[in-house]
């Protein structure tokens, strides 16, 4: 955007790159931030999207000799971590980034710098995780990594510690987005929005960052306990030496589950977006899906267990954490009939972020009835470890995350590039999506129920005719996926190259994200706004004269422009000292792990000692008055 | 019906399963079917998988009638400007959509925990055969407490009699599941989990690991062969009483077994040789399968696996010792000797 940059105290903002691509090293602006986790996301998704790939081809006959079992076991465990950890949860949190400021009237997150340095560690421990590839073998005991399968006695090679320590990276960058997102949201709203004003994807965004608030540490301990035992030699989970295996699994699903809902309540505030926009009506039953996201996040925390029923927990925690495991399709079931009466009397126009909202409701209602079924312990004693699990994981988190992301993706693309995207593209790309995924993972429930464990790298012809049958249906299926995904490679080419310009508010939409010029300024808004409803930017087009008001703020305005955050090189560096260090821990130097972990606490120091004054910039086009004049 | 196998006309399968699939799977071609219990636990877990279902169908049926109806009715046509409605909230609509879920949950959840109860009450010990279920990186070993026999991989049993089950894993997590019997229950270092099952009929129900264990995972398979209670006694006193052929080659391939080391890791009951890392191959002639059921007992199998272990299973823990040919020969007469 054109703004006049005016660098206060040391000539700070020269020192920076302004634009291109070393721009975003030093980036704490939250959008920017927010898109590069969505390239990166992508990048990720086609990394997983090709493991996945390459396991429905050696699964297509049974006896295959395509993929040896060692490197399919690799597979499936990096196709699990990256899609959940390098994936979707970035992907989230790409759109997080890049729309909640917006949406509560804010001008940048709590924490700038702390954003950056989350972004850097989710890609650089992405990168660490994948360089495994290349470096003695990816890790390949399954993306949940139970005890003892990954104990150095049975599991000699580094990949463990490649998952580790990558998780570990990655982790705590996601442990500081949720710290960043509570502080943001909980203090920066503009006056007027009360928490039963903000838009559904804030609040999905507030519950999604209390999970992983509380979620992440649990994780973080387990594997520093792993780390611990493989690289400093101790027993946590060594039975000879009195460690206990079911620690491991304890301490996974303790996070796991919570981490489930982190994956999909981020898609149901989208599709909480979406379904009004397209509708023309505002949110069905708002306070009812406000309290059902809250009622959600409460219950992900009580339900670990169901993930373990085969263990031997016996008849009575089997039977608590089966009845807590079906309550969450009470929250979850009212959450699905608002949004179809969100759309009753409305005048629904199919756009493809609406398609995607629609087509979610039946394959994540599938997704869900598997999981009502799956919580009845004794029959999940036979569902439990077989494809009919691999059946309805898929479909839940395709259903709900990735149509979540597909239907956000096209929603805010105009907003984020300021181009339209092509909807004949657009059309055929779901079309495609939502046919491949139906043929490639409905086939998986009979397999199961036929007899076929998850993570086997061939199968029995001896399980019966129909086996091999379903496997190849399930295979040709993962081509028409790909088909779909080419559509939207070419659609995002399509759109770079000759979309046209959306302008602020191409959808008629509703929150404050659209009140601003896309793509959004480095300011965000030119003046802090009044919000003065629900479905704030709504009610100034119906209600107001189209434009925001802006809030009565002292000292908000000044003659020198808005007050902007410096561009930093700490967050990379910090990031990349980690990085460097893990190397080092994995393969033994020491003097490596010293460099790191040194550069890592030189930029810790950084952050105390640099008193960053920060610059102006002069809005152009100040939208309403500016308050303390 | 019968399928010409995969480059068959798969498409007209894909029309016809749903129905294929309720017929074949009573017809035996399908033998680690959930949908055809052999045994009291498995049918009751058929039993709650179907109930869950109907009540799961009810609700699809909703949804879908009032997404498809919402759709249908409130798309925006060409030159179509009705003013949306501001239809926003309903506490009636939404305290029933929560009521009613709630009942259908409080259905399933009783039923839940009933079964719970039902399939985690285990026989009385003194009433019943009871054995021991070993779970090793890749094959599973049988052990009967009062009978004084060890096995692998095939574990047989009385038809019409509750077995108990004591579970545990000699190295990883591993899961037991035979589908047709009883669901899973996970063997874990450290931990004796308890089951009970049941055949009601003689028959043999293959089953496999459940539990990702390794490389060698996907081919960690066994069976359960239940018998009636004439035929098992037969079985068991054989293996009380086990014996080996005598021909000269059979008896080369019992010198052999020490000889070249194989005696390091097996057990042969009523011979000198107790290795213990290993499966026990006591009556190997018995059994219907080898390499963890990976392959149906013939000498040619046998004579494969014995060449090169990790390619007939990869991951196999088993090493390849360089058998010569006629080392081979003569190891596979002494063991498909062994009865």
């Amino acid at each position: 955007m054109a703004a006049i940059a005016e660098p206060l105290g040391r000539a700070r903002s020269r020192t920076y790159p302004q634009s291109g691509l070393l721009s975003y090293l030093t980036t704490v602006d939250h959008k920017k931030i927010g898109h590069v986790y969505i390239a990166a996301s992508l990048f990720f998704f086609g990394v997983g999207g090709t493991e996945a790939f390459l396991m429905r081809l050696q699964l297509i006959r049974p006896g295959n000799t395509f993929i040896s079992a060692a490197t399919f076991n690799q597979l499936f465990t990096m196709h699990g971590t990256t899609m959940i950890f390098l994936a979707v949860m970035p992907f989230f949190i790409g759109f997080i980034n890049s729309v909640v400021p917006l949406q509560i009237g804010a001008r940048d997150v709590a924490f700038p710098r702390m954003n950056a340095l989350s972004l850097w560690l989710f890609i650089l421990g992405g990168l660490f995780l994948n360089s495994s590839w290349f470096l003695g073998g990816a890790p390949n005991a399954g993306w949940f990594n139970y005890a003892p399968i990954s104990a150095t006695a049975y599991n000699p090679g580094p990949g463990i510690d490649f998952y580790d320590l990558g998780l570990q990276l990655a982790g705590l960058g996601t442990l500081m987005t949720g710290v960043n997102f509570i502080a943001t949201i909980v203090n920066m709203r503009a006056p007027g929005m009360s928490f039963m004003r903000m838009p559904l994807f804030t609040w999905t965004t507030l519950v999604t960052s209390v999970l992983i608030l509380f979620a992440f540490p649990p994780l973080t301990v387990n594997l520093f306990l792993l780390m611990f035992d493989r690289l400093l030699g101790a027993n946590f989970f060594n039975v000879t030496h009195g460690g206990n295996v079911l620690l491991w699994q304890n301490l996974f699903w303790i996070f796991g589950h919570p981490e489930v809902y982190i994956l999909v309540l981020p898609a149901f505030g989208i599709f909480s977006e979406v379904f009004p926009t397209f509708s023309g009506k505002s949110l069905f039953g708002y306070d009812t899906m406000v309290w059902s996201i809250v009622a959600i996040g409460f219950l992900s925390f009580m339900v670990w267990t169901h993930h373990m029923f085969a263990v031997g927990m016996g008849p009575w925690v089997n039977s608590v954490f089966a009845i807590t495991s079906m309550l969450i399709a009470v929250p979850t079931g009212v959450k699905i009939f608002n949004w179809i009466f969100t759309m009753w009397g409305g005048r629904v126009r199919f756009t493809t972020a609406q398609l995607f909202a629609v087509g979610f409701i039946p394959i994540f209602v599938i997704g869900g009835m598997t999981g009502v079924m799956l919580a009845a312990a004794p029959a999940d004693l036979q569902f439990n470890n077989s494809y009919f699990v691999v059946a309805h994981m898929h479909y839940v988190m395709i259903g709900g995350s990735l149509f979540g992301i597909l239907a956000g993706l096209h929603y805010w693309w105009p907003k984020i590039t300021g181009k339209l995207m092509n909807e004949t593209l657009g059309r055929w790309h779901f079309w495609l999506v939502f046919i491949g995924m139906n043929v490639v993972f409905m086939p998986m429930h009979f397999l199961g129920l036929l007899g076929m464990p998850r993570r086997v790298f061939t199968y029995s012809a001896s399980l019966g005719p129909a086996v091999p049958i379903l496997n190849q249906i399930s295979t040709f299926g993962v081509v028409i996926l790909i088909a779909g995904f080419l559509f939207l490679l070419w659609n995002i080419i399509w759109s770079f190259r000759r979309g046209e310009v959306a302008g602020p508010d191409p959808w008629d939409a509703r929150t404050l994200e659209w009140s601003i010029p896309s793509p959004v300024p480095e300011y965000n808004f030119a003046a802090i706004p009044l919000v003065r409803g629900r479905d704030a930017w709504w009610v100034e087009k119906t209600e107001g004269n189209g434009e925001l008001v802006a809030a009565k703020i002292p000292g908000a305005h000044n003659e020198r422009g808005i007050h902007m955050p410096s561009p930093s090189w700490l967050p990379f560096v910090m990031a990349l000292g980690l990085f460097v260090a893990a190397y080092g821990a994995i393969f033994g130097a020491l003097p490596v792990i010293i460099v790191g972990l040194g550069t890592a606490v030189f930029c810790i120091y950084g952050f105390i000692v640099d008193n960053d004054k920060g610059y102006h910039v002069m809005p152009h086009g100040a939208v309403g008055e500016v308050g303390d004049k | 019906m019968r399928f010409r196998g995969p480059k068959g006309s798969w498409w007209k399968f894909a029309i016809l399963a749903p129905a294929a699939l309720a017929l074949t799977g009573c017809s035996g071609a399908y033998p680690e079917s959930v949908f055809n219990p052999a045994g009291p636990v498995a049918a009751d877990q058929l039993s709650l998988i179907t109930l869950s279902f109907w009540l799961m169908m009810l609700v699809f049926a909703v949804v879908l009638a009032l997404g498809i109806y919402a759709i249908v009715k409130f798309r925006a046509r060409r030159g179509d400007d009705r003013k949306p409605s501001n239809f926003n909230n309903s506490p009636l609509l939404e305290a029933l959509w929560i009521l009613i879920p709630f009942i259908i949950i409080a259905v399933l959840a009783y039923v839940t925990v009933e079964d719970n109860f039902l399939i985690s009450t285990n026989p009385p010990p003194q009433k019943s055969l009871q054995v021991d279920v070993i779970g090793h990186q890749f094959w599973w070993e049988f052990d009967y407490p009062s009978l004084g026999i060890v096995t692998a991989n095939e574990l047989h049993i009385p038809a019409g009699e509750k077995v108990n089950l004591h579970i545990t894993s000699a190295d990883v997590i591993h899961s037991f599941w035979i589908p047709r019997l009883a669901g899973k229950i996970d063997a874990l270092p450290g931990y004796m989990n308890f089951m009970w099952i049941e055949a009601y009929k003689p028959g043999v129900y293959p089953g496999e690991c459940a539990e990702f264990c390794g490389t060698g995972h996907a081919d960690m398979r066994m069976r359960v062969i239940a018998e009636t209670p004439a035929a098992f006694d037969a079985w068991v006193n054989q293996m009380k009483h086990p014996t080996s052929g005598d021909t000269a080659l059979e008896k080369k391939g019992m010198a052999d077994f020490a000889t070249l080391t194989c005696a390091t890791c097996h057990t042969i009951a009523g011979t000198p040789y107790t290795g213990k890392v290993g499966p026990n191959l006591t009556g190997l002639g018995l059994r219907q399968g080898i390499a963890a059921d990976t392959l149906t007992n013939t000498p040619g199998h046998l004579a494969e696996w014995l060449h090169d272990p990790q390619a007939v299973k990869p991951g196999a823990l088993m090493p390849n010792l360089g058998l010569s040919g006629s080392d081979i020969k003569a190891l596979v007469a002494y063991l498909e000797s062994l009865k």
